[in-house]
């Protein structure tokens, strides 16, 4: 069942954010606000200052991503040694204990995942800003995929909380979060803020844009 | 002030009547949405992005799952989470101790990002369903609940159990040759909470629920 669809031009016609609500907007500029007259939220016709602002975060997390795989993730200390573990060196355990499946995906979910990330962003961020109307399906399908994909980042947070809550109350061992942990949070919502901000009707505007 | 405006939800007002105009989140095309079928979808034409999708008795589905989630994320909270038994010490935790232990290392941030995303956001995604939802299953209107079915929608993005749940295949592999683990209670209600939120959010029909608590129409 495929809706009609009819043409969007000179229309001012915007969405609501939280409900979805189709509400006529005086002015065709993308920063006109109302408020939703079903849900009382802000309309805007675009997120605001959406590019500045994704910038923003995809800057901040690249920078937070380099002392988030240097920092130890994790101390573990045990009869009086101390062992440190990076993101990196928490995969390759893994790996060398013969857990390739589950090593693959640490490796996926806190290595590739944030980085591909921040480049599918990167990506989007200039090709809105060049203008570009090259393949605007594929990019949108990109941007829901940077969306859908992020929170499993949180993976090796996770990891850490755990293991902390069972060996630090034990005698023989304690573990406790590095402070790449700390910058790996922050990639983790910097990437997930990014991808809020973001706005995928601007890859849209442009083929409108160039079309006509 | 408590303004409690009974009505009673006729046949009539149970469906969304066709031809409704909607924008499409991802690229804004206007589109009208059609008779859509119990458990069809729409999407948007040029772009594909789902646009509406009509799931049958979406109200007692919803609210059912809702129900459930409630139950299983008070037994998930209060029962033990995982013990671990090291050379004859037994050690069990709850899930909110790693969050507890995170604070007492002196990582807040860390800590804060666990609790939001493993039991606050759950918690208010399960509550804000049965908040909006009850009362509309008898009929009610309610103060506030526009409001808090906003809160919801931005609350989904940062819940995130299936995530700790491989969190927690990953820390059992590692502590494998060290110790043993032994899954409590709580760990079982979590991992079924994971699909029931799931499904209670796939049953949800946001746009159908609007129309019953929007504030002027």
């Amino acid at each position: 069942m495929t809706p009609n669809s009819e043409t969007s031009r000179g229309e001012n016609l915007a969405s609501c954010h939280d409900c979805g609500f189709v509400v006529a907007l005086e002015g065709g500029a993308h920063h006109a606000a109302t408020h939703c007259p079903r849900c009382h939220a802000v309309v805007h016709r675009r997120k605001p200052d959406s590019l500045n602002r994704t910038w923003a975060l995809v800057i901040t997390a690249a920078m937070l991503y380099v002392p988030a795989n240097i920092f130890p993730v994790m101390r573990v200390i045990s009869m009086g040694k101390a062992q440190e573990d990076t993101i990196l060196s928490g995969a390759i355990y893994l790996l060398v204990h013969g857990m390739w499946p589950l090593a693959l995906i640490v490796f996926f979910a806190s290595v590739v995942v944030p980085l591909l990330k921040l480049i599918a962003l990167t990506f989007l961020l200039i090709s809105i800003q060049k203008g570009s109307s090259w393949r605007p399906v594929e990019r949108t399908k990109l941007y829901h995929v940077v969306e859908a994909v992020g929170r499993w980042s949180m993976t090796d947070i996770y990891v850490v909380t755990i293991l902390v809550a069972l060996v630090s109350l034990g005698n023989l061992a304690t573990i406790e979060a590095g402070l790449g942990a700390v910058y790996f949070a922050g990639v983790v919502v910097m990437t997930m803020l990014a991808a809020e901000s973001f706005d995928p009707r601007l890859i849209w505007d442009r083929v409108r844009e160039s079309n006509g | 002030m408590l303004d409690l405006n009974f009505k009673a939800l006729g046949s009539a007002e149970l469906s969304i009547p066709a031809g409704w105009l909607t924008l499409c989140h991802a690229c804004d095309l206007p589109s009208r949405v059609g008779n859509v079928p119990v458990g069809g979808t729409a999407r948007c034409p040029r772009c594909g992005s789902v646009l509406y999708k009509r799931v049958g008795d979406s109200l007692d589905r919803t609210l059912a799952f809702a129900l459930a989630g409630l139950f299983l994320f008070i037994a998930a909270n209060a029962f033990p989470f995982l013990a671990l038994k090291m050379q004859g010490n037994v050690t069990h935790t709850t899930l909110s101790t790693g969050v507890r232990s995170l604070y007492e290392q002196g990582s807040p941030i860390v800590a804060s990002l666990v609790l939001l995303t493993t039991i606050l956001a759950p918690l208010l995604q399960i509550s804000s369903l049965i908040f909006v939802l009850g009362p509309l299953r008898l009929g009610l209107r309610i103060p506030g609940q526009a409001r808090v079915f906003r809160v919801l929608r931005s609350v989904q993005a940062w819940s995130m159990m299936e995530v700790f749940i491989m969190g927690v295949l990953v820390s059992l592999v590692k502590l494998l040759d060290m110790a043993q683990i032994v899954p409590g209670l709580a760990l079982w209600s979590f991992v079924l909470l994971i699909p029931v939120l799931a499904a209670a959010s796939s049953s949800l029909d946001a746009e159908w629920v609007w129309r019953r608590i929007g504030l002027e129409e």
